[in-house]
Order: structure tokens, then sequence, then C-alpha cells
């Protein structure tokens, strides 16, 4: 561990709903530039865990800091101010809007021009709005209307406009749901490369296996509710609460044999 | 004490009529997602059938069964406009729903008059519930004690039916997931034609019962479906027991509003019904709402400011526009400036409702609260025509931050009911305050001073006007501002995860689009010398919808032309024909239906068609058209 504060840290976290806890004492840390998976079978609470670090859902205890700072109890848009963007499991976009305006509603509201009623939108950040695009590989289709695109090119899409605030954590809740293997690689091989390149954060959700074991620095498993293992992938793996709990008892789950197939 | 419980058992008794239509409509929403405006004229035409057969029926077997009777006649006339019109529209937006029922309502007010006359015809009182019964000194009509016991029957009745029958158990699982039921196989259509079919019998029983109590009369629809609107949003839209609740408590309110506040007993209710709706925005019964459908979204295609040579071409319409005085005579001006106004009235509402995906019911309310500024300001305060011109909108702004404040919290359908009912209050105001505004005589003498007396020099000054306002609103669609309240309306979700407060943007373009329309009431009021409570009525608010509606409501400048063709052809209507709202409301459904992408949209679609089927060079013909855009 660093000395230095994390980039995120999440401590004791718990909610409950009625008599059911979605998620108790749930404690982990993010470095900057390091990529970390959140991941556990349907029901473990992930999703809870997920929402209530981008302000979706109040904690009942717990902190989340981000650099120090807390950011529990905090509006999602007030939490993206502090550097955090987001994508979602099913893509929200300006449909009626193009690519390109997607990219620039973003930039506005960064620059706080939100309420600029004279300005000249369409020239608005252009240029910074072009490099977004390019760096996610959708230059071309910046003058395209969003509504048309790819189910693929909306989730990149999304990454630009989750960086337009040049964000310090991306948070990305099953970032390849619904698309297809060969998207899924493309799109975490660019999320760690720009990730690395200007020492993002990344906390993502994910249920393929072969996304998680092969793109995450680090993985922490949920069960029920509460964290019950954190390390390498390699270390996840070899864990045999994870194996029974997760993976499934009886059932082996060969990630080794599917790893090496997929790289 | 004995008059405070006669009171309320008049209450009770005007309850169970509302009930049963506010049920009709609670139980075709639930199912088919369409608030139908058109129940007040199933209600309407159900009391002049009830009419007409018990004239012809006598007896107390030919009373009742004229009430059925009737009931069911109204039911068969619901079935045909079920499979004509509305399944035409199930997959429209919403806002060409209200839209397509309402002008069918306009239909059916001409041909009520046309059948049965002008007059109020009062009815036969019911056989066996003549008399009244003497409590404590106080009267209560007998038949109301029959209406206070059927409301809570027919609320068994469709307990039972629900509950215990097939038919009902797919009906409460088609409110819950209409594709999963459809999934099970279950014949769609059928089922939504018996469901309106069910809740046009309830709307028309409810009329029929009210001939012992009420005169029937050809307006009694609008009356009735407003306040059925603020029942069915207080107690939750596709709750029958919340329809019940909030029958009894609409109609206690106002049997206890008006020993109260006699002046204002309207504004008790809606004040109840704005409290419920910032508690509990799918009312006291409902469910929160699955995301609301967008309302315009017909298509994709993004927009774009004007090329410089449609700039140019714009500014040539404009320069021609101003030509008119020179060969133009009196009334084609006076017609003129009235064009220029409703062109600014039009792009207000545009700005809220297809920029910011807003589609406000009531926006004559903040263009009659212009009026109403600009009248107080000359009249009362003396203030020259400038000022008041300056000043008057601020009322439409101040109307506008207060109203808009409580209608951007919600969405979609419960925006457009707010929306109506906050114009209803403002109307009630105007109408019931005599002291301050006249009521229904207005206020009069309203004119302007000398260096815009005559017609041509109001023209200009209202074309000049009238293009400033648009050409601002439309700097504001490409402001920074703009993309933030496009983005507010295709994703909630998103614009809060790129830190918007979409709330905030919303309020701030209900005030923009108040305010401007405020300036089109100020003009207005200078273009009439007067100003009436009619200013800010629904059939303003509804003819702003329609002109936005027939330009295109998915482009940016379909205001503009809808404006001026709609007003033209209505001015020239009127001048035609007695049957006004008969071809209105046969005109509205017809665009809703075969024409719902407007007049510009339809000219983009051609242009983009020959752009596509033509070589690049070859498409000099379509700019011109595309200048619409």
């Amino acid at each position: 561990m660093s000395v230095a504060t994390p980039l995120l840290a999440v401590e004791g976290l718990s909610k409950s709903y009625g008599g059911i806890h979605a998620v108790r004492g749930v404690s982990f840390s993010l470095r900057a530039g390091e990529i970390l998976a959140l991941i556990g079978p349907n029901g473990a609470g992930k999703s809870t865990c997920f929402d209530m670090l981008n302000g979706q859902n109040q904690p009942d205890t717990g902190q989340v800091r981000l650099l120090g700072e807390e950011i529990t109890g905090k509006k999602p848009r007030e939490i993206w101010r502090m550097g955090v963007g987001r994508t979602f499991q099913i893509t929200a976009t300006f449909a009626t809007m193009t690519v390109r305006e997607n990219v620039q509603v973003a930039l506005i509201s960064h620059g706080k021009q939100l309420f600029n009623l004279f300005g000249s939108a369409p020239r608005f950040e252009r240029g910074e709005a072009g490099r977004l695009l390019e760096l996610v590989g959708m230059g071309g289709y910046a003058d395209r209307p969003c509504g048309e695109l790819a189910y693929g090119d909306l989730k990149r899409l999304e990454l630009a406009v989750a960086l337009a605030n040049q964000p310090k954590l991306l948070l990305m809740d099953e970032p390849t749901a619904g698309m297809a293997p060969r998207e899924r690689v493309d799109l975490m091989r660019l999320t760690a490369q720009i990730a690395r390149e200007k020492s993002i954060g990344v906390l993502f959700t994910e249920h393929d296996m072969d996304v998680v074991f092969e793109h995450a620095d680090r993985i922490i498993v949920l069960n029920r509710g509460t964290l019950i293992a954190e390390g390498t992938p390699a270390e996840v793996r070899g864990n045999p609460q994870v194996q029974a709990v997760y993976l499934g008892e009886g059932l082996v789950y060969d990630a080794r044999h599917r790893e090496g197939a997929s790289t | 004490m004995a008059f405070y419980v006669v009171q309320f058992l008049t209450g009770l008794a005007s309850a169970a009529s509302l009930f049963l239509v506010a049920s009709g409509l609670s139980i075709i929403f639930g199912v088919t997602r369409i608030v139908n405006f058109a129940h007040g004229a199933f209600y309407m035409i159900g009391a002049y059938i009830a009419f007409t057969l018990t004239e012809r029926l006598s007896g107390a077997f030919g009373f009742w069964g004229s009430m059925v009777l009737a009931a069911i006649a109204v039911a068969l006339i619901g079935v045909l406009v079920e499979m004509v019109l509305l399944r035409r529209i199930y997959h429209a937006p919403e806002l060409f729903q209200l839209l397509a029922t309402f002008g069918l309502t306009l239909m059916v007010e001409d041909l009520v008059v046309l059948i049965w006359g002008p007059d109020d015809l009062v009815g036969r009182r019911a056989p066996g519930f003549r008399g009244a019964i003497d409590f404590f000194g106080q009267n209560i009509p007998s038949y109301d004690l029959f209406l206070i016991v059927l409301g809570p029957v027919v609320l068994g009745i469709l307990w039972l039916l629900f509950q215990r029958t097939r038919w009902g158990v797919l009906v409460r699982a088609a409110t819950q997931d209409r594709d999963m039921v459809a999934a099970l196989g279950v014949n769609q259509k059928w089922l939504f034609t018996s469901v309106f079919a069910v809740g046009v019998f309830l709307a028309a029983l409810g009329g029929a019962l009210q001939i012992p109590r009420d005169a029937v009369h050809h307006a009694m629809d609008l009356r009735i479906i407003v306040e059925v609107f603020v029942v069915v949003v207080i107690g939750g839209l596709g709750s029958i027991v919340g329809a019940f609740v909030a029958a009894v408590l609409v109609s206690e309110l106002n049997a206890f509003g008006i020993l109260i506040f006699p002046k204002i007993s309207i504004i008790l209710v809606f004040l109840v019904m704005a409290v419920v709706l910032i508690v509990r925005p799918w009312g006291l019964f409902g469910k929160p709402e699955a995301p609301a459908r967008k309302t315009p979204g017909l298509t994709v295609n993004p927009w774009r400011p004007l090329t410089s040579n449609e700039r140019l071409l714009a500014l040539a319409a404009l320069v021609i526009a101003a030509t008119l005085p020179l060969f133009a005579g009196n009334y084609a001006l006076t017609v003129g400036s009235e064009i220029a106004i409703f062109v600014i009235f039009a792009v207000s509402l545009h700005f809220l409702m297809s920029v910011g995906g807003l589609a406000s019911f009531g926006h004559a309310a903040y263009f009659g609260l212009g009026a109403y500024g600009v009248a107080f300001l000359a009249k009362m305060a003396g203030l020259p025509m400038i000022l008041c011109l300056l000043l008057g909108p601020l009322m439409g702004c101040m109307g506008a931050a207060v109203f808009g404040f409580f209608a951007v919290q919600l969405s979609g359908v419960y925006f457009a009911m707010l929306t109506l009912a906050f114009a209803q209050i403002v109307w009630s105001i105007a109408f019931q305050w005599v002291s301050v505004t006249g009521g229904d005589n207005g206020i009069l003498g309203v004119w302007p001073e000398k260096w815009a007396g005559s017609p041509s020099h109001f023209y200009w000054l209202a074309l000049g006007i009238a293009a400033l306002v648009t050409i601002a609103l439309r700097a504001m669609v490409f402001s920074p501002f703009g993309y933030a309240l496009r983005a507010t309306r295709d994703s909630l979700l998103r614009t809060e995860a790129i830190g918007i407060n979409a709330k905030r943007i919303q309020w701030t373009a209900f005030v923009i689009a108040g305010t401007t329309a405020g300036i089109g009431g100020a003009l207005f009021a200078y273009l009439k010398g007067s100003v009436f409570p009619d200013n800010l009525g629904i059939s303003l608010s509804v003819d702003a919808l329609v002109m936005v509606l027939l330009g295109g409501v998915e482009t940016v400048s379909g205001a503009v032309i809808g404006a001026i063709v709609y007003k033209a052809l209505s001015i020239w209507l009127i001048s035609q024909t007695d049957l006004s709202k008969l071809v209105l409301g046969g005109f509205i459904m017809l665009i809703v239906v075969v024409f719902p992408k407007g007049i510009v949209g339809m000219l983009e679609m051609l242009a983009q068609r020959r752009r596509k089927s033509s070589p690049p060079g070859s498409s000099l013909l379509a700019k011109p058209i595309e200048s619409a855009e």
C-alpha cells in the first residue's frame, strides 16, 4: 500500500432494505491508474455498492472518500464535478443529438457554461470534442445522429463523454454487457490504455470472467453483501472460498484455460 | 350542525358521477396508457342521449332503462372511436394522443349543438326519487341519497369485475405489463377495445345519472374533464380506489370550499392537487410510473443552425412581410399583426415543448398574464406604452417562475395535466376576482399610443418584435443552454451523470418560455384593446399546441410556419362557417394520424429523399425548403 492518500477509499459501507442486508461493511481502496474489478454472483450487492459510490443511492453507514474528501451523501452531479466519470450498464446518451454534440454537452457542463444563453454551442470546444472522439476511435462518427449508432459504438461514446471532465476516477457498470466478444476485448483494452496513460483509476463491475481476469489489476469479490476476497487475478482465482461461492461448488471453472484461449 | 351534514351529503352525491367518469378514465389509462381527453365528451353524449330516451320512454322502467341504454349506446360509439382513431395512435407520443382526443372533444361539442340545439335541457326527475327527506329542518333530495349509495356499489362491482373475472385479471395484468400479456398470447386488440368500451360506459353512465340533478348543456364536457383530471391526478392514474377517494375529496372540497372561500372555491381544489403532486407525484394511490416516453421523438434528425444562404432567405421573407402595409388594407394588417403575435406565442411553446420535451397544456396562462400585466399597468398605473410592453411580460415571467417550479418536478402526462390545472387556476382567478380583473367583462380600453396606433405601425411593431423573439429563441436553441436543455429531454440519467442539474435547466426554460409568451400577450392586449379571461383559457393553450404540431414538433422552425398557417386558416375558417370546432377538431385528428411530422417535418423528409435520390449538384432546389428547418 502506498503512503499517499488512495484515490478512492471505501470504509464500512452498509445498506439494508427492510431486513435484507444488501451490502454489509464493505471496505476497499483504489489507487490512481489502477483497474479494479468488482465481481460477485447475481444478488451479491454489486449494483447497490456501485450506486452508493456515485451518489445514486445513499448508504446507511460507512464512508466513501475521493482523494481524502468525503463524497457520501453527495448527488451524482456533485460527485461528477469532483472528477468521477461514469458509464451505464444500459447506455444513456442523447439520442436526438449527434455524437459530437453528446460530447459537447459534457464539455459545456465541465466548462460551467450551462446557463450561457447566447454563445454558440456548435463551436463550443469543437476541437476538444474531436480529440476525445479520436481517443475512443469514434472520430469518423462525429456528425452521425447518436440514435443510429450500433451498441458497441454507443459504449465507446459513453467512454468519451465520461472522459470529458478529465476524471480522476471512472466508474463503469458492466462496460461490456451486450457486446460481441471482439468488441469487449477492444473496449477494455482501450479503457486500460487510457487509464494508464492518464493515470485514471477505474472501478468496474463485470459478469464476463474473461474480461475481468484479463484486464483487472486487482479484483474484489462480493457475496451476499460482504467482501469475501480481494487480490490480484491469480490470487482470487486460487481462492477456494471464491471458487465455492462464486464459481459454484462442484462445477470446475477452468479460467486458466479460458484465459489462455482468449489471449 | 345539520346544515354541515347536508353539505357533506351533497358533496358525497356529487362524488358519485365524478367517480364514475374518473374511474373510466383511470381504467383506460391503466391498460392503453392513453389519457383520454374525450372522456368529458363521452360523459356529455351520455347525458344527451339519456335525456332523449327518458323523454321517449315512460315509467320507472323506461327511465332507468334509458340510463343503461344511453351508456351502452355511448360505449358502442367508444368502440368505434377506439377502432378508427385510437388504434392508430397507441404508439404515438403522449402529446399526440392528448391532442387527438381533444380534437374529438371539439367535434363532439359542435355535433351536440347541431343535434340537440344550444339551449340547456332540463330532464325528468328520477321515478321513486322525486322528493326530499327532512333532516333536522334541512332538505336532502332523495336522489342524492341514491347517488351516495351508488358510488360505493359501483366501486364494489368494479372490484368484483377485476378480481373475480378472467377479463378483469387480464386487465390488471395488462396494467402492470402490457408486453408480457401480449407475449402470453392474449388478443391485445380485443382487450384494449373492451377496456375502452367499459371506460366509456362508466363515463356515459355518469353523465346520464346527472340528468335529474343538473341541466344538460354543451359545455359540460370541459368542466367535468378538468375536474376528472384533478381527481385522477390526486388519486393516482390507473387506481380505481384512488379515483373513489379523490372524487370524494374533491367533491367535499368543492362543497365546503364554497362556504369558506366563495370566491376562490376552485382554487382550493387545485391547491390540494399541487400539494399532493409535490409530496406524491404519482398520486395518493398510484404507483411511480416507468420512465416517461419522450414527448417528441418520432425520428432522430439532428438539428443544425441555418446556413448563410438560408439566413438570407429568412431575411428576404421578413422584408417581404414588412412590405405588407404598402398594398394591404387595414383588416389584412390587423390579421397580420395577430399572426405575428401568435408566432411569438408558438415559438415560446416550441422552446419548452420541442427543445425541452415539456408539453405544456396550459401555456396560455403566461400569454394571458402578459396581457393582464399590460392592462393593469396601462389602466391602473397609467404607464406609457413602451414601459407597459417591457414590464407587462414580467407577469408571465413571475407566473412561470412559480408554476414552473412545481411543474418541472414532473414529466409526461402528469406535467401536461399539472400545467393545465395551473392555467385553470389563473383562469378562475381572472374570472372570479371581479373587483380587480373585471371578471367576465374583462378590462377594456387598452389602446396603443399614437406612434403605434395606426394598423400599419402596429403591424410593423408586432412583426419586428416577433422577428426579434424568434431570432433570440433560435439562438438559444443553439447556445450551450439549448444543448443542455435538449440533453435533459433525451436522457435525465445521463445529464445528472455529467453534472447537470436538470430541474434547474428545465425551470429556466419554463421561465424563458413563459416570459416570451407574456410578450405575445402584451402585444395582444394592445391589438384587441381589451383583455378577457379567454386570453388564458384552455382553447388558447390548445391553439398553441396545434400550431407547433402543425409546423412540426421535431423541427427548429416548425412553430413559425405552423403559427402562420394555423392562424390564417382559423381566421378564415371562422369567417366561413359556424361549425369551426367541428372542422378544427377533425383537422387536429387528421394531423395527428396522417401528418404527425407537420409541415416542416414533411418538407425536410422530402428534401432528404430528394438529396438521396439525386446527385449532390442538383440539390439546389431542395435548399430553400430546408431553410425551414
